[in-house]
């Protein structure tokens, strides 16, 4: 007979995968990986809302969940999108050579 | 009356919108789609406008989705301050449609998509303003992001245009993935997702105190985001400026607008229940966005983002109305928000006309710097006076809609007895004066270079023209706005 593990453990895993996503927003430079560490911050509110609606035994968590998964690719299309066309600008990714607008 | 029937602004705007789209397939490249497109977009929107009327007296319930179990599942809500925010929303849509006319078709080669894009965005505001359940809310919030996102990007062959939205969509993500997490833990705290249940649950005072405080804190650092209040501005100022000049315009209108929509909705609900103290945190988030937004507007070239800081200090000025209301949430709730609501009303008529002057002038000129005004008076004295009459509304001195909206915003604060925040609210429109006339002034008082009369496409100076007279109107013969304003903020301390 295997344990449960408490939703508690679930929660702390969703709560550190958001930080290291937000830690990796501020870090990095690339916006390809910042957009793929806001993934992960989405994906950390994703098994929140697993873990809670598991706890609290209501389907709605999940389909959040599903909702978020949906707009989350949306968000990235136009944000591929937008880069491929700063690429094509500008030759870089690096958003701390995105700077012809400041003041 | 027909549930359909009530959400036919909504489907008037999307119906419109896939109109739009393929008459744009059909006419591809043709000269039709640059002339005929705007005006369908306004009709679509004027026919908006009619369908919200004929629905106001309906106006009290909620609607949703009811499931074969039986269950209710409340999505939208069809209030009057929904309603009043459906006004502004299909008011936007025309004005910004209308300014756009001759600025798309100069400068891209894809000319009704834009009006897809402006009419979805309406479409997003409305929906957002009547949310009433964290699904409705998140999904129609990013609606509004991911259009925006499109529409900053617009001039695709322009540096500055994808740049502005790569920095927006990047703060945007951000944003709402902590606004999601506080979602999260909303849920998970109280169990449901819908307004009312969570106020409920919340009231029953069985759910987690700490939870709660720090699911509003984060839901309301994604709103802040919408309405760019500091510390959540920074994406402005560079969406604004390198944004095509009608998308600014919605921009600093629409987003905000709604922003605040579902700012009162959710604090409605998970204010009046707790011990925090919203009235400080409110009070300073207001104090830091005017401030910051007024001082660094002073040192600004170029018109687009100088509006950029403004709009950040009137969202500021807003706020107070909110702070006010918060101070005594059991009382009436329409003091102080109804006062927002008439601050916005006003500040949409003044904000679109500063841009269709400011799009006016970048049409012939090509640029937007606060010295391209220089002469202004001898190139379009109407235009001169029209900045004029903006400009004091921005500020706030009557007799325009700007005075009225602050009139009632800073004295629900001084009747609640917030006299500092008051204070540093005129203090701030003080500051104000010294931007704001530094254009007029080039206007009137500094010689231009070049006297070439500057020419105003009809469908401009019709968008000048009305949004002038509405914001005169506002002032001179106020008593139906304001009657507007109160009962609609009447109707939302009834439902909760």
């Amino acid at each position: 007979m295997i344990n449960q593990v408490p939703v508690s453990y679930y929660l702390l895993l969703g709560a550190i995968l958001f930080s290291i996503g937000a830690g990796g927003v501020l870090i990095r430079r690339n916006a390809i990986v910042i957009l793929m560490c806001v993934e992960m911050m989405m994906n950390a509110v994703n098994l929140t809302f697993i873990a809670f609606s598991r706890y609290l035994d209501s389907a709605t968590g999940q389909i959040f969940v599903f909702m978020v998964m949906a707009v989350a690719a949306v968000e990235v299309a136009i944000g591929l999108a937008l880069l491929v066309e700063l690429n094509r600008h500008k030759q870089t990714v690096n958003i701390d050579e995105i700077n012809s607008l400041k003041g | 009356m027909n549930d359909l029937l009530l959400l036919s602004p909504e489907i008037i705007i999307a119906v419109t919108a896939f109109l739009v789209l393929t008459l744009d397939i059909i006419w591809k490249g043709d000269r039709r789609s640059a002339v005929i497109l705007p005006w369908v977009t306004v009709a679509g929107a004027v026919a908006a406008l009619l369908a919200v009327v004929y629905i106001w007296p309906a106006a009290s319930d909620t609607y949703g989705i009811a499931t074969d179990t039986g269950n209710f599942v409340p999505m939208l809500a069809l209030d009057r301050l929904a309603i009043f925010f459906k006004i502004l929303a299909v008011l936007t849509v025309a004005l910004v449609g209308l300014s756009a006319v001759d600025f798309i078709a100069q400068r891209s080669p894809f000319r009704g998509e834009f009006y897809v894009f402006t009419l979805l965005a309406g479409l997003s505001l409305m929906l957002l303003s009547a949310a009433t359940n964290l699904v409705m809310i998140y999904l129609s919030l990013e609606f509004l992001s991911i259009s925006s996102y499109v529409m900053t990007a617009y001039l695709r062959r322009d540096d500055r245009s994808v740049e502005a939205a790569i920095k927006y969509l990047l703060y945007g993500a951000v944003a709402s993935g902590v606004m999601l997490y506080g979602f999260s833990l909303l849920y998970g705290a109280t169990g449901s997702v819908d307004l009312a249940t969570i106020a409920r649950r919340i009231g029953e005072s069985q759910v987690s105190l700490t939870f709660v405080v720090s699911a509003v804190v984060m839901i309301l650092s994604g709103f802040g985001f919408k309405i760019a209040l500091v510390p959540f501005h920074q994406w402005s100022p560079d969406a604004y400026e390198g944004a095509p000049t009608p998308v600014t315009a919605f921009l600093s209108v629409g987003p905000k607008a709604a922003g605040f929509a579902v700012l009162i909705r959710v604090l409605v609900v998970a204010l009046p229940e707790y011990s925090v103290n919203w009235t400080a945190i409110l009070s300073l988030v207001s104090i830091l966005t005017m401030t910051v937004g007024n001082l660094v507007a002073l040192w600004q070239t170029n018109i687009k983002r100088m509006l950029a800081y403004s709009s950040i200090a009137q969202a500021g000025y807003m706020l107070i109305g909110l702070a006010a209301w918060s101070a005594e949430p059991g009382g009436w709730a329409g003091n102080g928000i109804s006062g927002i609501l008439l601050f916005l009303f006003a500040y949409m008529f003044t904000n679109l006309g500063i841009f269709a002057v400011a799009i006016a002038l970048e049409n012939q000129l090509g640029t937007a710097n606060i010295d391209d005004y220089a002469g202004l008076i001898r190139r379009s004295p109407y235009l001169s006076i029209a900045l004029i009459i903006f400009f004091l509304s921005l500020i706030g001195i009557p007799p325009t809609g700007g005075f009225m909206g602050k009139l009632f915003v800073f004295g629900a604060a001084i009747d609640r007895g917030l006299y500092i925040l008051a204070g540093i609210g005129i203090l701030n429109s003080v500051i104000s004066v010294y931007y704001y006339f530094g254009v007029v002034r080039r206007a009137f008082f500094v010689e231009a270079e070049d006297d070439t009369p500057i020419r105003v496409s009809p469908a401009l100076n019709l968008v000048v023209t009305v949004t002038m007279i509405m914001t005169l109107l506002i002032a001179l013969y106020g008593q139906p706005f304001i009657n507007l304003a109160n009962s609609s903020a009447q109707i939302l301390a009834a439902a909760f």
